[in-house]
């Protein structure tokens, strides 16, 4: 079939190998042939996008605005969901959950990898163990990590409060004290998503050339100013955007509350994400649920755009 | 390759007991901050409830009696939530390579109209993290649009939403980019479909992409924790995280821990095998996703 033959071809490539001007009839019957067979493939992917990633944008925001009992047709109450959402006394709590959550796991869970990353690098010996070993936790299911991590904050034969008490150190209340509940939600966090940040900025270590290092040690430039003046620069645009992605990543946070603390105690953990759930699968309003999903979408895209132009800066180099 | 430090640093006497130290630091900070907390569960799950509240901790379990986990294996009915997680994992597979692979083809090679558009359009989903979408998705699978069909509670709940992944099409569509033209024109002259052009050109000469999608995709459905725990609630249908999660305040101590041993078994035997290809698949997820 001649039809099928051209299909793959470029224009011009049709063109130039066809001895006689292509009638107008048949390049529209080949365009149309040729489009056919191309959305025939693309359709399994725009049915799965059309129901699971399209539509939902539509129907988050239609659903924010909407009072629904899922047996009538939904009825629009304009903002009273947002009104009612933020009135709720633990709306506050959640967003500063939210962003002291990300800004506790971004001050060790940043910071930490890249430090590891430059030691990692140096290192000539038992590399392809420490690798091994630092993204093992990412490897397990998350729900196990939290499970395990839920045993080991146990106030009574958890691990940390036996590893207190070998040196005489009072137990902690962990998981049950306001004042430590959200920090060990970071603990667990951190440690499950160390090993992902540190074999990332390994990889961008790898690709700094060495002789900037040699040039920059012939100035003088001892060690820390040569991390300083050549390794963060090299790697800035990484840095930049692996912030971003943290920043994104963190803010939705909800498997370490949901089975950790369930929100307490007194909202202590509660989330943004995890406030969303309750919303909707607690309280069935999935109205005040949707518009806190909105609220957070806004919040996330921000990040996502700066996420966005930095790494088409990046792709330009 | 120079590196940070320079060779002629670490050859000095001084440099090389810096070095040793800072190896040896690393590989004992390492082996506690990541190997200990497994090697704690493990022989965790052996301990008796007695010996798990027992101060100070033994570092060894007094017997090795592996019944445990046999009982965690019944109790929990760790076989049924593996066995779905099995055919969740590698039905999202299989289903999110047919449908992203062809889609990718489209879009690289047969370059249809409004190609660009859609293509955009599946890219800027990558923008929108999947949870402030839970709600709607989730009411998507209750209730499919046009089919009217009740996904929950079966496999499909799974399958369609995993193939819609905008980053698995971009790294397929990259890949297929950069096949050069001339090979699939010659299999064009001999009048080959475009089907047979994908399945016996294309493919076979993609299989690091391939292979890089296909641990992604399974890695990503078998850690899923939030999704499943929405649209599997039945028992017998959950997968094997969301089935320890939700058994988990009834077992003793030491069984859920047996339990956890047994979930966190076939992630780490994956990673074993494909380490080289996981974490190629990380450098490539992490630029550009």
């Amino acid at each position: 079939m001649s039809v099928t033959e051209e299909r793959i071809r470029r224009p011009h490539v049709v063109g130039a190998t066809e001895s006689q001007p292509p009638d107008d009839h048949g390049a529209l019957r080949r365009a149309v042939g040729r489009n056919l067979t191309a959305y025939g493939f693309l359709c399994g992917a725009l049915i799965c996008f059309a129901l699971f990633s399209w539509y939902p944008m539509i129907r988050e925001v239609v659903l924010s605005f909407q009072q629904n009992n899922f047996v009538d047709p939904g009825v629009w109450v304009g903002f009273d969901n947002f009104k009612s959402v933020i009135a709720d006394p633990a709306f506050r709590s959640a967003w500063l959950n939210t962003a002291v959550f990300s800004g506790m796991a971004l001050v060790i869970g940043y910071a930490v990898p890249f430090v590891l990353a430059v030691v990692l690098n140096e290192l000539k010996h038992a590399k392809a163990y420490l690798r091994f070993v630092v993204y093992l936790p990412v490897m397990l299911p998350p729900a196990v990590a939290v499970l395990l991590f839920k045993w080991f904050y146990d106030p009574g034969n958890g691990l940390f409060n036996q590893a207190l008490g070998v040196v005489n150190i009072p137990p902690l209340g962990w998981l049950d004290s306001t004042n430590t509940a959200l920090i060990s939600l970071v603990i667990v966090s951190t440690w499950m998503n160390l090993g992902t940040g540190t074999l990332i900025y390994l990889a961008a270590l790898q690709s700094i050339p060495g002789d900037l290092y040699e040039s920059a040690e012939l100035d003088g430039a001892g060690l820390f100013k040569r991390v300083r003046h050549v390794t963060i620069p090299q790697t800035r645009l990484i840095l930049l955007v692996m912030l971003l992605l943290q920043i994104v990543a963190t803010m939705q946070v909800f498997i370490e509350p949901y089975l950790l603390t369930g929100g307490g105690p007194e909202n202590a953990t509660v989330t943004v994400a995890y406030l969303m759930y309750q919303y909707a699968f607690n309280f069935g309003d999935f109205g005040g649920g949707s518009a806190l999903g909105l609220m957070l979408m806004v919040v996330l895209l921000v990040f996502s755009t700066i996420y966005l132009r930095v790494s088409r800066e990046e792709d330009a180099r | 390759m120079r590196t940070l430090v320079s060779p002629l640093a670490l050859r000095s006497p001084r440099g090389r007991v810096i070095y040793w130290t800072i190896l040896i630091v690393t590989v004992v900070g390492f082996t506690g901050a990541f190997v200990f907390p497994l090697y704690w569960m493990v022989t965790g799950a052996l301990k008796s409830p007695d010996e798990l509240a027992q101060i100070p901790p033994s570092f060894f379990p007094k017997h090795f009696d592996f019944k445990v986990y046999a009982e965690a294996w019944d109790q929990l009915q760790l076989g049924v939530f593996l066995k779905n997680t099995v055919l969740y994992a590698g039905g999202a597979w299989l289903f999110t390579l047919a449908v992203d692979v062809s889609a990718a083809y489209a879009l690289s090679k047969l370059r249809p109209m409004f190609g660009k558009l859609v293509l955009g359009a599946m890219l800027a989903t990558l923008m929108i993290p999947p949870m402030v979408l839970l709600l709607p998705t989730y009411l998507v699978a209750k209730d499919l649009p046009i089919f009217h069909a009740d996904l929950l509670n079966t496999p499909w709940a799974i399958w369609l939403p995993a193939a819609a992944n905008g980053f698995f099409v971009f790294l397929l569509k990259r890949f297929f980019d950069s096949i050069p033209r001339e090979l699939l024109e010659a299999a064009e002259i001999d009048g080959a479909s475009p089907a047979r052009i994908l399945w016996s050109i294309v493919l076979p000469v993609s299989r690091p992409i391939i292979g890089v999608v296909s641990i992604l995709s399974v890695v990503t459905v078998w850690k899923d924790f939030v999704w499943p725990l929405l649209v599997l609630p039945e028992t017998d249908k959950m997968s094997i995280s969301v089935g320890i999660a939700s058994l988990s305040a009834q077992m003793p101590q030491n069984v859920l821990i047996a339990s956890l041993v047994i979930a966190s078994l076939p992630t780490i035997l994956v990673f074993f095998i494909f380490q080289r290809s996981i974490m190629a698949g990380l450098t490539a997820g992490s630029l550009k996703g």
